[in-house]
């Protein structure tokens, strides 16, 4: 039998939660051993597989292109993890959520003594009305909150997910943790 | 002030209406009014003054049939004129000893009127408002003058008991129990409070009461402070309602000035007084504690019960608080008598009731009926059905805490306990009637933005759980909602009805869940296929785009 | 004057207690070592009853009771922790999330908030409810202290403690429903009040990071509400 598989998924978030599974250190190693790293910022695989068991998902639904990605990530998952407060509740990239995008941009890219002032559209993906919570789009099957959820939280999940355990979330992390 | 000096008053009324006994009384409440029913009365005053007939022209309350107001009653053959225009008044005049003209001519023949019983509303539309000679020579003060000289604080209370009225607020708490309550909890100062508050959309039977007969609900007071021991009441009415504080404001000066207010009335050892305190336009101030809270000068918001203002009130005082409609029931109950106001209505809930009746049927206006009479007789026979072809679908009762009641209960007699089994509620007397052009699930959405923009914000589950059940009812009419919202609005409904500190949170979902009771199929619809039946909702316009 | 409260003897989650007739069954509850979870609540301020995090089950009646404002009854039979409690409690707490801009890694509360612990404790992992991300302003004219209204959970204890101990009464709310917002003075900037007396109790008693001491940000400093029951103490004369 062949070892399940994981896929690790950067949407909207600063890298802190991928930051924190490096952050297993040594036991990444042992770790390793259970699972077959399919596609993951980590790696160098372009394509999502067509079969997941575990993605854990990074970050928020902030653009078009993370409204794509993370729907054919659900759709070929098994298990989908939110991985960290941006993905579970929108955290930091939800605080432009009270202003209009345009308005955003503009603040961005235009005034404050710029040269070129020019909202850059090009090749970009457009930016959604709201950042959205990935369940808000998507189902998730475990939450697992925390700016970031640290090495040893992460570590606990996905042993436990590889032993096909539901894990108990609310006592290793929370909000903010 | 005494019987005797009553029947005088009484008989100098009558005199000069038997002097005169030919009359034009205009209705000048709210409705009718609206319609410039002001200008038509000067225009009779001058057509009067002009040809030199001898004719009076007074203007009084609500008449009931508001669709076709402007409304003008005639004496002494009581011809009941509609649709009256400025230009109808000179041949109103001219026409006074003959038939009114037939395009005028308004019968008090039809099942509108025939249909109906009026106690609450005997005087409306009857006698001068801003008169009070003319309530008192339509009986008026006895009760209170009988009860000061003939009776003990207690036997009010028994009689009242004896009545089975129930409190008209909605709640239908019995108004005996609560003021025996009152008068036995010891406190060295009580108050009494009309709660005139009236908010719920459609609802405007307390506003046609004070604008059409504001001493009956003075006297209900009054008697109501010598039975529980109070000596200083108040009108909590609320500042939209300018008309009925100018005509309470008359009253209370007239009340005063005859003796029925103030200190030994009636030679009695009992000094009683009332104020008018105006709401600033909170719906929740309609909620018991929050309008003692508002009265006091704070916040309007309510606190836990217990205590209830029974035991502590106003300033921590026994304070007994009751619906305008309430009072406004107590004159004719002492008159006539608890077994009489009994003998109307059904075994739970006794004596008669007033709705406003309106939305999507023929006469729109202000009814009174005995309780237990079915819903379909309210709806099509007093009413006269549904307009322009088109189909019964619900009719909402209870306001913004109440719910719709589909055909299939249209039998249902009006009583407190029925509506409460169909998923509604009595309220205060709003009775919206809807048809096929109504959507259910915008009606839901139309009601809880009512109660999120009314919340008080006091506690979480009514100011954040209301926002987000409007949020989700939003989805559905706007077709972006999925199957998922449909659960999570199920449980807020769940939540917060059982969490909320007050009725108005705790009766906020009900709106929904009486739809989903009976038109399920329509969120559905609206969820699954993006379509809403009755084309009213944005969701159907996103359906033609994807298609 | 009042009778001498009488002795009540009653259950709570089947231990059985004695409390005074003039206790509420929360004050029974923690003497006995019982915990309720509560949020507008705090020793030495008056109850509001308005989070409803402390509601509890009594045996005989389909409404559930604050226990922060229900006297004890003789007989009584309370249940302060079943399935239904606990969901209501977490959906408290989920519409708190969803109601303002909570962004626990960057505020100056996290790790020491009242509302945090609450979620963690009641298993709030996420939020189900859409957020509704209001702007809102952020007051920091204070010269000591700051207001960021979008960590206020609106449980009014600032506004109890600078009433009710302080005696300024700077505090109220402006408005209703969800749009209600905490004001000082008649809705003027805070370091332009003229009755703060800049005691910081507000910001001591604040469960979340809705009121903070400028100069403790990132000192990861926990609030000390605990002086309240002290200055009762010491106002019945009892110190």
């Amino acid at each position: 039998m062949s070892k399940p598989t994981l896929a690790t998924v950067w949407l909207d978030g600063c890298s802190g939660c991928h930051m924190s599974i490096l952050d297993m250190d040594e036991r990444l190693v042992e770790l390793s051993e259970q699972f077959d790293l399919v596609y993951s910022p980590l790696v160098d695989y372009k394509e999502f597989p067509a079969h997941v068991d575990i993605a854990l998902i990074e970050g928020s639904v902030s653009s078009d292109e993370d409204d794509r990605k993370i729907r054919l990530v659900r759709a070929h998952t098994r298990v989908l993890v939110s991985l960290g407060d941006c993905a579970v509740t929108g955290n930091v990239p939800a605080m432009r959520n009270p202003i209009p995008v345009p308005e955003l941009l503009d603040s961005v890219y235009k005034g404050n003594g710029l040269l070129q002032e020019q909202v850059p559209t090009h090749c970009l993906p457009t930016l959604l009305p709201r950042v959205r919570p990935v369940h808000e789009v998507v189902n998730v099957d475990v939450f697992v909150p925390g700016c970031p959820p640290s090495a040893d939280t992460i570590f606990t999940i996905i042993s436990e997910l590889l032993a096909g355990r539901v894990p108990d979330v609310a006592a290793l992390s929370r909000f903010g943790a | 002030m005494t019987l005797d000096e009553l029947e005088q008053i009484a008989n100098e009324v009558q005199a000069a209406k038997e002097k005169s006994p030919r009359a034009l009384n205009v209705c000048v409440a709210a409705g009718c009014l609206s319609l410039h029913s002001d200008a038509i009365k000067s225009a009779l005053e001058k057509e009067v003054q002009r040809t030199g007939v001898n004719c009076r022209v007074a203007g009084t309350g609500c008449m009931g049939l508001c669709s076709l107001g402007p409304l003008v009653n005639r004496e002494p053959d009581g011809q009941l004129l509609k649709n009256v225009a400025e230009a109808d008044a000179a041949e109103i005049v001219e026409k006074l000893e003959s038939v009114p003209p037939e395009r005028l001519l308004c019968s008090r023949e039809q099942p509108f009127f025939q249909r109906q019983t009026a106690v609450v509303l005997e005087n409306s539309g009857r006698i001068n408002p801003e008169k009070i000679e003319e309530y008192i020579a339509a009986e008026g003060y006895q009760a209170l003058v009988r009860a000061l000289t003939e009776m003990a604080p207690a036997q009010i209370v028994q009689e009242v008991s004896k009545s089975g009225l129930r409190g008209r607020g909605g709640a239908g708490y019995p108004t005996g129990l609560k003021w025996g309550t009152v008068a036995k909890t010891i406190g060295t100062t009580k108050y009494v409070i009309c709660n005139a508050d009236e908010g719920d959309p459609g609802a405007f039977m307390d506003r046609s009461v004070l604008e059409s007969d504001p001493h009956r609900v003075l006297e209900g007071m009054i008697v109501a402070g010598y039975a529980v021991g109070a000596s200083q009441g108040y009108i909590y009415v609320r500042a939209e309602y300018p008309l009925a504080i100018k005509r309470l404001q008359a009253a209370i000066r007239d009340a005063r000035r005859l003796g029925f207010l103030g200190s030994q009335i009636c030679n009695a050892k009992f000094s009683f007084d009332i104020e008018i305190r105006i709401g600033g336009g909170a719906f929740v101030c309609g909620e018991e504690t929050a309008l003692i809270a508002s009265i006091e000068g704070r916040r309007g918001t309510p606190r836990p019960r217990p205590p209830f203002p029974a035991q502590s009130g106003l300033w921590q005082m026994p304070t007994l608080i009751n619906n305008v409609e309430s009072f406004a029931n107590i004159p004719t109950i002492l008159r006539r008598g608890g077994e009489w106001y009994a003998s109307l209505g059904t075994k739970k809930s006794k004596g008669t009731k007033v709705f406003a009746l309106c939305g999507k049927v023929r006469n729109v206006g202000l009814i009174e009926v005995p309780m237990g009479t079915p819903l379909r007789q309210i709806i099509f026979e007093i009413g006269g059905g549904i307009p322009d072809g088109h189909r019964f679908k619900a009719v909402q009762t209870g306001g913004p805490s109440g719910g719709c009641i589909p055909e299939q209960s249209l039998d249902l007699p009006v009583d407190y306990e029925s509506l409460k089994e169909v998923g509604s509620i009595m309220g205060s007397g709003g009775m919206i009637v809807m048809d096929d052009s109504a959507c259910m699930v915008n009606v839901a959405r139309y009601f809880m933005e009512f109660c999120m923009s009314e919340s008080c914000g006091k506690c979480i589950p009514c100011r954040a759980g209301t926002a987000q059940m409007f949020e989700l009812l939003t989805r559905m009419t706007s077709g972006t909602a999925t199957p998922q919202d449909l659960e999570l609005l199920e449980d807020l409904c769940d939540m917060v009805s059982s969490t909320s500190l007050c009725g108005l949170g705790q009766s906020a979902p009900n709106p929904v869940l009486s739809t989903l009771r009976y038109f399920r199929e329509e969120y559905t619809e609206h969820i699954v296929d993006k379509h809403c039946r009755a084309g009213v909702c944005e969701c159907n316009h996103l359906a033609e785009v994807s298609a | 004057m009042n009778p001498a409260p009488a002795v009540k003897t009653l259950a709570i989650d089947g231990i059985d207690v004695s409390a005074s007739s003039d206790q509420t069954i929360l004050d029974a509850a923690r003497e006995n070592g019982i915990s309720i979870p509560t949020l507008c609540h705090l020793d030495g301020l008056t109850e509001v009853g308005a989070c409803r995090m402390c509601l509890v089950e009594l045996k005989g009646s389909t409404r559930l009771q604050p226990a922060c404002v229900t006297l004890v009854e003789e007989g009584m039979e309370v249940t302060t922790r079943t399935p239904r409690l606990e969901k209501y409690r977490r959906m408290v707490l989920e519409l708190l999330f969803a109601e303002r801009n909570h962004v626990c890694s960057v505020c100056v509360a996290n790790n020491m908030c009242e509302l945090q612990d609450q979620a963690k404790a009641h298993g709030v992992t996420h939020v189900r409810f859409p957020y509704r991300s209001p702007e809102l302003p952020v007051d920091v004219s204070h010269e000591r202290f700051a207001l960021d209204h979008n960590r206020c959970i609106l449980c009014t204890r600032c506004v109890r403690v600078c009433n009710e101990i302080e005696g300024a009464h700077t505090w109220d709310l402006l408005g209703r429903g969800v749009n209600s917002l905490l004001i000082s003075d008649l809705h003027q900037p805070w370091g332009e009040s003229d009755t703060c007396t800049s005691c910081g109790k507000c910001v001591q008693v604040c469960p979340t990071g809705a009121l903070f001491d400028k100069s403790k940000v990132g000192g990861k400093v926990r609030k000390n509400p605990d002086f309240l029951s002290y200055l009762n103490e010491m106002r019945e004369g009892l110190r």
